[in-house]
């Protein structure tokens, strides 16, 4: 019998090329390409004068250089519409002043970093060469930074938005303030997040080549997203879809930076590609990706929330405000996240949130790992911490309390979430879960270990978070499946890859869906070339959406081949089986009579032409034939292959729950993290040594989020720390041992029962760490980060304020 | 013209690269990241910052990891340079260290992998057999956004684990 694969921590695929340095990132192609380099704006609100390219032009190496007047001239000789305003990727009816950025600035700039003026060089050493010599002449427009200067509004960022004001949305269930106002208890805080961003170790990166000859374009593009982009780059270089290819190479990297496009470059280097006749390669250096790609986090929340003698929530009332940067190309996907997703488990009673989204000189807001979660999941946990002080009780209770519970699934929140479909969660065990954080931490022993630390000088605290995930968000995605007639299983689907491991973790689904070895198998993913319908790597789908869809698809190739193989084998479909890539006779063994799937590929595909060894099987006097029916049957194609698709009505709820132990310097400050516990409940694992990888690395972006990333915006709009020496993401000096348990509760709404895993790591680790200092210093944490500085002048306050 | 700026000369330099001698014509900023990379098209070694902070781009000089984004390939005339593609084994397979991230999955999406490879090579030559808080110090001048370190810390361990091993 063949092992199952699904379940087991197959080691990756990937990982011979990529260790060895065989791995293909996007600077790896592309040698001989021009390189582009960019005039980006030093000043965050100015408009651009004048442009004065004179002396760049004497450069040894210069091949062109192009301003929005290019673009614009480009557009009236060729109907391009690279002029034009890059799309509203996520319109939203609450939207009402979308903007969104020019490829390159269309006399106006909104934050330090847009590009203005895109030079063409032999190399990137010329092509900075020139940009240096490039003058730009501005007047100055005042920025406005930060969230309270957008509200103030004295200025405004888009001279035809008011209040600096994209959009206000309001959803509610039930009468949140009259459920409030009645409530026993009433509480009040306001909470803040500060800014970071997904920072892959890849920037973003794109390589274009127009063949002149087949008039056709390929696009190789460090992106989440190569359909989209592909037809988004068809659209603005008005070329027909059909001549354009968008290929993913190996990237370095998403965590959701990269699901935004096209961006400008995704536009501009194919376009230069096509004007030039010739491959265009750029590649994004770190101080790029720190000022022209995305950020995120950035939120002011105001909570009011009514409660019972119990802890039990009977209204609550939030009202936030988003920092979204200076143009808004994905929408309100972050701020509906926190919105709905900061109920967690919980049952709120009454709620009601209110979010604006807002105009500032930054650079723009986009999804980054969590996607407005782990700001929801601060809000709601210290929520729940400050109600547990407030009565005198023990904070892992109250969140009990307001549990909703496993036979209350699937559970209505009564929202919309971000896909546009209702907040209902599917599955989920939470009590279960926290019962086992508890023992997995040692929750209800660590009062004892506090008090005996407090005796040796030492201070240390826990806290706990809990979180629930809306995972694999549709519309779609689909799988093709092929085997060859050697009887390799060649796997395609159209989203992209960051190092998640799917090419191991599809190669486990369908080697158990199909009844072939692991080894047999090859995934390709993110190519255009190979298939041409899906919508990207985000929103952790991709076991949910591309894992159902190439089981579904190995279904039906499983089908087919057993119909070709019951001729072949003359017995019944049903009393045949499929083991390691062998169709036999159930019952008949290994001495059986069978037929291996390579040889039902050759039956498949009824030949005229014995081209190899293989083929002549299948060649017209070869075997005999009812010679009254058509070579190939009535419904059936040839070839041992199919494609299908997964479309789910609504996402599935993947839940966790994190406790963080720390210890905090009595003189320094200094915050260390002593243990990182985390139960995890994705429901069916595919590999579980992947998802515990997913997990730690989440962890350690929540730990850098929660004690060291920020950026740090000085008020005339500069970023002071866009660079790896000022900007702290965690080494393995920062980041702790991960302690991991898992909980399963399937989920109903997919073949594999899978929910994501991707993003959960992050979400709960801003909250869990507040409530662990909160509880080792005795000072109420509401902002994070929380540098040691910053706890220092805490201390100082909460001293003042006793004395 | 005059006024052409120029990128000015080269100098010939020669590189010991993986132990195959290269005898190259650079112009003087060239940085030994971009002379492996794209002259010599050794794409393993990575540049993640071009600062010297992250160690994606950590390559062995004369036996000692340095940043390769922070060194002009032209100071380096004469020395001996290990990439990731020089710690395969001799078959051109995996190496030890190579070996144990795949063991322990202590890479994802493999951007910084090479600059953690060259690196814990160099460790093991000084502490062959680390415990697990020297294994953990002594990648902590890497930066990895994907794993959190836990498994790269395993794989330390691991590949000293399999360095002491007899080759077959």
């Amino acid at each position: 019998m063949t092992t199952r694969m699904v379940g087991e921590p197959v080691k990756r695929v990937e990982d011979p090329r990529l260790v060895t340095g065989n791995g293909r990132y996007l600077d790896d192609l592309g040698h001989d390409a021009f390189e582009v380099a960019f005039v980006r704006s030093p000043h965050a609100h100015a408009r651009v004068v004048d442009v004065d390219v004179t002396d760049a032009l004497d450069v040894e190496g210069l091949v062109a250089i192009y301003t929005y007047e290019d673009l614009v001239a480009d557009e009236e000789e060729h109907g391009t519409r690279v002029a034009q305003a890059l799309p509203l990727l996520i319109p939203h009816p609450t939207l009402t002043h979308g903007r969104t950025q020019h490829a390159l600035a269309n006399g106006e700039v909104n934050h330090v970093g847009e590009a203005i003026v895109m030079v063409v060089a032999s190399d990137r050493y010329a092509a900075e060469d020139a940009v240096e010599r490039i003058r730009v002449d501005y007047e100055f427009l005042t920025p406005i930074v930060g969230v309270e200067a957008a509200r103030a509004a004295e200025h405004l960022v888009h001279d035809d938005v008011p209040g600096n004001v994209a959009a206000r949305m309001v959803q509610e269930t039930g009468d949140a303030d009259a459920a409030i106002d009645a409530a026993p208890h009433r509480l009040e805080l306001d909470l803040a997040i500060e800014r970071s961003a997904s920072m892959p170790m890849e920037g973003k990166g794109v390589h274009a080549r127009w063949d002149a000859d087949d008039e056709s374009l390929t696009v190789h593009t460090s992106t989440q997203t190569s359909t989209s982009v592909r037809q988004a780059v068809a659209a603005k270089l008005n070329l027909p879809v059909d001549r354009v290819e968008v290929v993913t190479p190996d990237v370095g990297g998403g965590f959701g930076v990269k699901i935004v496009h096209p961006w400008p470059e995704e536009v501009l280097v194919p376009w230069a590609a096509l004007r030039l006749g010739r491959p265009v390669k750029w590649t994004e250096d770190r101080r790029e990706h720190f000022v022209s790609s995305a950020h995120e986090r950035g939120q002011l929340h105001h909570v009011r929330v009514g409660y019972d003698d119990e802890g039990r929530l009977l209204g609550l009332s939030v009202k936030f405000w988003h920092d979204h940067g200076a143009y808004i190309p994905y929408g309100l996907i972050v701020p509906i996240i926190t919105s709905t997703q900061l109920l967690g488990p919980y049952k709120p009673g009454a709620y009601r949130v209110e979010f604006e989204s807002l105009y500032t000189n930054t650079v723009i807001v986009t999804p980054y790992r969590g996607a407005g979660r782990p700001q929801g999941c601060f809000v709601m946990e210290r929520t729940m911490d400050a109600i547990a002080a407030d009565l005198g009780l023990d904070r892992a209770l109250v969140r009990e309390r307001n549990f909703i519970q496993p036979d209350e699934m699937p559970y209505d929140q009564g929202l919309i979430f971000q896909d546009g479909r209702q907040l209902l969660y599917d599955s989920g065990d939470f009590p279960g879960s926290l019962a086992k954080l508890k023992e997995l931490v040692g929750w209800d022993d660590f009062a004892a270990y506090r008090e005996q630390a407090r005796a040796e000088g030492r201070r240390v605290g826990i806290g706990m978070a809990c979180y629930v995930e809306g995972t694999g968000v549709g519309p779609y995605e689909g799988g093709h499946i092929r085997v060859e007639t050697d009887g390799t299983v060649v796997v395609s689907t159209g989203l992209t890859t960051q190092g998640q491991g799917h090419q191991t973790m599809l190669a486990q689904i369908v080697a158990d869906e199909l009844g072939v070895p692991f080894e047999r198998i090859r995934v390709t993913t993110g190519d255009t070339r190979r298939f041409k319908y899906a919508v990207g790597t985000f929103a952790s789908r991709t076991a949910v959406m591309s894992g159902s869809a190439v089981a579904v698809t190995a279904r039906a190739v499983r089908e087919k081949a057993l119909r070709i193989a019951s001729d072949a084998l003359e017995a019944a479909v049903e009393d045949l089986e499929i083991v390691d890539g062998n169709v036999r006779v159930k019952g008949t063994g290994e001495n059986g009579a069978s037929v291996d799937l390579g040889a039902v590929a050759v039956l498949s595909n009824p030949l005229r032409y014995a081209f190899d060894e293989a083929a002549k099987r299948a060649t017209q006097f070869a075997a005999p034939a009812d010679p009254d029916k058509p070579p190939v049957a009535e419904g059936e194609s040839p070839g041992l292959e199919a494609s299908q698709f997964y479309s789910p009505p609504r996402s599935t709820f993947a839940n966790g729950m994190h406790a963080v132990v720390v210890e905090t310097d009595p003189d320094t400050a200094d915050i260390k993290v002593l243990r990182y516990c985390v139960v995890h409940d994705c429901g069916t694992l595919i590999n579980p040594m992947i998802v515990e990888g997913q997990i730690h690395g989440g962890v350690a972006q929540g730990v850098g989020g929660a004690l060291y990333e920020r950026m740090e915006y000085a008020p005339d709009g500069q970023l002071l720390n866009a660079s790896f020496m000022d900007f702290l993401m965690p080494y393995a000096s920062e980041v702790p041992e991960v302690e991991i348990d898992h909980l399963v509760t399937p989920s109903p709404l997919n073949p594999l029962g899978v929910k994501g895993a991707g993003e959960a790591g992050v979400i709960p680790g801003a909250a869990a760490i507040a409530a662990a200092i909160e509880d080792a210093e005795g000072i109420t944490i509401r902002r994070m980060p929380i540098s040691p500085s910053e706890l220092f002048h805490l201390r100082l306050e909460n001293q003042e304020a006793g004395s | 013209m005059s006024d052409v700026v120029s990128t000015g000369s080269t100098t010939r330099v020669s590189l010991t690269v993986n132990g195959v001698r290269h005898d190259l014509d650079l112009p003087a900023r060239r940085l030994l990241s971009d002379a492996l990379r794209h002259d010599l098209r050794l794409t393993g070694t990575h540049v993640g910052c071009e600062h010297g902070v992250c160690g994606a781009c950590t390559v062995l000089v004369d036996g000692a990891p340095m940043r390769s984004c922070l060194l002009f390939a032209v100071s380096l005339d004469g020395a001996e340079i290990t990439t990731v593609e020089g710690c395969r084994s001799a078959d051109g397979g995996m190496g030890p260290v190579q070996q144990a991230f795949h063991e322990c999955h202590a890479l994802q999406c493999g951007f910084c992998t090479p600059g953690f490879i060259t690196t814990i090579t160099a460790f093991l030559d000084d502490n062959p057999a680390p415990t697990r808080d020297e294994a953990r110090e002594a990648v902590s001048g890497n930066l990895c956004r994907c794993t959190g370190y836990v498994n790269i810390v395993s794989a330390v361990e691991r590949a000293a684990e399999l360095r002491r091993e007899p080759t077959p």
